[in-house]
């Protein structure tokens, strides 16, 4: 069944769409847009890496990705620069290393349109496993540490006055970025990543009066992004990453009209 | 050790600096169950600081805090939600603790703010909100009710009313109260400890003890004394929220 590689693309992408759904309300709540570019750019250094030391490019990606977000959060404690500037400075610096590296790996071909902007035809069988088992295993945790984690994102103060350690759930939710990039670093493309979290979320949030249904609507838009993505991509022969992307922009350009309707009705 | 197991939380001597400013020190206050401590002072005096060390937010303090429960509800002075979020007063009083919906119901009729429970709360007045968010500190049951200037904003019957409400509260869950309050007819007639704050513990003691206090009368005036010790004078009776009188 899965001999056919856009069959392969489809159920990886679907996949996909589950984890990214309910991380990208949170990316959208808490504000987290250039934190997930910053972890994103940083992947091209783990999947250099990957290649130099012939690993896993998920595991390496996730390992490179958590060792910058701590990175920044020890920045952020030490230094006086403003978030963004951090960010920024993390994000440019392990692109640029990351591209500098594959320089110097001339023995190695890279296709760097694939690792931008994501590449269908490399999704093997075993990266859906990856991406299902791994998918899982992040929304599992994310159930886990939903309470604390949606309290926080409404009112730190509250959720840490009633005893349910905030911190602990913002340190785990960055792990599970880290994870959710590296799972989808090779289908979407480094760049595109942040769009695939933030997109559908913000599709959903124009169709949502409660957190439950924007995490809903932010995975039907993200599954229907990645079917109509991959279809269009097969089809004229288009990059998967920004197919995908341009799918879920259709989609969010579709909801505002709902919105409109909301107002009309309110006026 | 806890000797007294009324005691529900401990401050001994605590304080929290703020780069290199001290926002309050020296505090050591008791809150026991059943008990309303209130705290008073003028602004800037470290009454939320206090509320927030006794809650455990703040971390890096001087002194020390035992807390004996973890069943705390908190209505805090200033709240900022991020309205991108789609959350209505429903999602909100389960944000904590899932409490069963026939508790949160009860406790938005209490605060006289039921028919909003399926509004979004970006689209609250102020003091439609102050209610919502003293339903929800009461509504998980709480032994510990931390409340920071809870009726600000409130119309003024409503203010009465919820005043009475917490007082019943504190009486029917045997829940001891850490009330910030400007409104020195509830300090007088509710609380069983007033701590009155200026940076420092000013004074504490009963209501009428801390009214008769010098510092007090310096820091507040003879005006604010004098309102105090009106009430030297005991009630036999409270009224309901129609009214209505009831022998206590």
């Amino acid at each position: 069944m899965f001999d056919d590689f856009f069959i392969r693309a489809l159920v990886a992408g679907i996949g996909i769409a589950f984890v990214t759904g309910p991380l990208g309300c949170f990316v959208v709540w808490r504000r987290l847009s250039y934190f997930g570019d910053t972890l994103a750019h940083s992947a091209l250094l783990g999947v250099t890496m990957a290649y130099t030391f012939d690993l896993n490019i998920a595991i390496s990606v996730f390992l490179i990705s958590s060792l910058i977000a701590l990175i920044l959060i020890q920045l952020q404690k030490k230094t006086n620069l403003p978030g963004d500037a951090l960010l920024g400075l993390l994000a440019h610096s392990s692109l640029a290393v990351g591209l500098v590296v594959i320089g110097f790996l001339t023995f190695i071909r890279f296709d760097i349109m694939g690792l931008l902007f994501g590449d269908i035809l490399a999704v093997t069988t075993n990266d859906i496993l990856i991406i299902w088992i791994g998918g899982a295993i992040i929304l599992l945790i994310l159930k886990l540490i939903w309470k604390p984690l949606f309290a926080s994102t409404v009112n730190y103060e509250l959720a840490e006055a009633e005893g349910l350690n905030p911190d602990k759930a913002k340190a785990i939710f960055t792990i599970l970025m880290a994870a959710v990039i590296a799972i989808s670093i090779k289908m979407v493309g480094l760049l595109l990543i942040t769009g695939m979290l933030i997109i559908p979320a913000a599709m959903a949030r124009n169709v949502s009066d409660s957190p439950q249904k924007m995490v809903l609507f932010s995975i039907i838009g993200g599954l229907l992004s990645v079917i109509l993505g991959l279809y269009s991509s097969l089809e004229f022969n288009t990059s998967s990453g920004p197919s995908i992307i341009a799918a879920a922009l259709i989609l969010f350009i579709l909801s505002l009209f709902k919105i409109k309707q909301s107002i009309k009705l309110k006026n | 050790m806890n000797s007294n197991n009324n005691i529900l939380v401990k401050l001994n001597n605590a304080g929290f600096r703020q780069s290199e400013k001290w926002l309050v020190e020296g505090v050591s206050l008791t809150v026991e169950k059943g008990k309303i401590v209130t705290l008073i002072g003028p602004n800037g005096s470290g009454k939320s600081t206090t509320a927030k060390i006794a809650l455990g937010i703040y971390k890096n303090i001087e002194g020390t805090v035992e807390k004996y429960t973890t069943k705390v509800g908190y209505v805090p002075q200033k709240i900022s939600i991020d309205w991108t979020l789609p959350i209505r007063v429903y999602d909100f009083m389960l944000l904590t603790e899932t409490i069963e919906d026939s508790a949160i119901d009860e406790a938005l009729s209490l605060t006289g703010v039921i028919h909003l429970k399926n509004k979004n709360l970006g689209s609250l007045s102020g003091g439609e909100f102050q209610r919502v968010l003293i339903a929800r500190a009461i509504s998980k049951k709480p032994e510990l009710l931390v409340l920071d200037e809870p009726v600000q904003g409130v119309d003024y019957t409503g203010e009465i009313a919820l005043y009475e409400l917490i007082k019943k509260i504190s009486d029917t869950l045997n829940c001891g109260i850490l009330l910030i309050s400007h409104d020195l007819h509830m300090v007088m007639t509710a609380t069983d400890h007033v701590v009155c704050l200026n940076g420092h513990v000013c004074c504490s003691g009963s209501p009428i003890d801390v009214a008769k206090n010098n510092e007090y009368k310096a820091l507040f005036g003879e005006k604010a004394s004098q309102i105090l010790t009106t009430y030297e004078h005991k009630h036999d009776h409270v009224h309901s929220d129609e009214g209505e009188i009831k022998k206590n």
